[in-house]
């Protein structure tokens, strides 16, 4: 009874925090100021046709290396809860083996998976994407691999390799933002190129190339060590 | 008028599926409704004109986070007396 008191008290609680809000809103035709710089003068001083992508590389590259960081964290904590549950006696198990559709089906798409991540963050100043959304889509080509055949030895070794080199390219990208142009993370070391080219918006394209794999292969030591455990 | 309508009829089946997740007694039709929710919401920003969200909340939200949680049942139920297993 006193907890669906307190339920309804919380409850009311919310009302009268979001009524202002739901009440008050109204639908804005303009953007605000700092949004219009970017779409104004992003083009010019990133070189990035995806503007979500110049705020996320470079306008606010910081908060991206937090993300990133906070990923790898995360990754980390799981695989270290789930060693420790490994050293226990394991308890042997049959495992039906996965059926013919999804083993020969497996094998047709998960080519065509990797492709389409590495595809979305190569092209993430481009197209709608980058370097999260490519490395997500990786892992769910990595995941379809292991429930296709779940013996299947993921190389854990070469995960880690994968992933801590490009986390430490990535920080060192950002250090030559420091060196030759104008701060941490800035991306016109290498030259904005021609608008609207694979090749252009400065560091961009590596950053994200970086960021891809590491989350890839980061997504991928969580999956196996689930499955693992 | 058919933007509003598509629009209202998919936050409509998020509350139906979110609903469902909480209140289903199987757990793995919960756990799957908890991806529909994911699902519908990342058709909701692509009409919203935010690809780069759909593209997360699609992989992320109704793809990995729901195998993440089918996987941890399958660990929860392995963990149980073997009796009640067979």
């Amino acid at each position: 009874m006193l907890q669906r008191i307190l339920i309804l008290f919380g409850l009311i609680g919310l009302v009268l925090v979001f009524y202002d809000l739901v009440v008050e809103f109204v639908e804005t035709d303009a953007l605000p100021p700092v949004a219009e710089h970017y779409v104004e003068h992003g083009p010019a001083e990133v070189g990035a046709a995806n503007i979500v992508t110049a705020v996320v590389v470079t306008y606010r590259g910081l908060d991206t290396l937090g993300e990133v960081t906070v990923l790898f964290i995360a990754a980390t904590g799981v695989g270290l809860m789930l060693k420790r549950r490994n050293q226990q006696p394991e308890i042997s198990e049959r495992r039906r083996p996965a059926s013919e559709l999804v083993r020969t089906g497996s094998l047709f798409l998960v080519s065509v998976i990797l492709l389409l991540g590495i595809y979305i963050f190569v092209n993430g100043h481009l197209t709608p994407g980058g370097g999260f959304q490519g490395g997500a889509v990786i892992a769910s080509g990595v995941l379809l691999l292991l429930l296709a055949d779940p013996s299947q030895k993921l190389n854990h070794t070469a995960l880690s390799v994968v992933e801590s080199l490009s986390g430490v390219t990535y920080v060192g990208l950002g250090v030559l933002g420091i060196v030759f142009a104008g701060g941490f993370l800035d991306n016109s070391v290498l030259g904005l190129g021609m608008f609207g080219q694979l090749f252009s918006a400065g560091l961009i394209p590596l950053i994200y190339v970086c960021i891809g794999m590491k989350v890839g292969a980061e997504l991928s030591n969580v999956l196996k060590n689930l499955q693992e455990a | 008028m058919i933007f509003i309508l598509i629009t209202s009829f998919l936050s409509l089946g998020m509350l139906i599926a979110a609903i469902l997740a909480i209140q289903l007694k199987e757990m793995i039709a919960a756990i799957v409704s908890a991806g529909v929710v994911s699902l519908f919401a990342s058709i909701l920003f692509v009409l919203l004109a935010a690809p780069d969200v759909a593209m997360t909340e699609a992989a992320i939200g109704s793809g990995l986070t729901t195998i993440i949680f089918l996987y941890a049942l399958s660990k929860i139920n392995k963990h149980e007396p073997y009796e009640e297993r067979e």
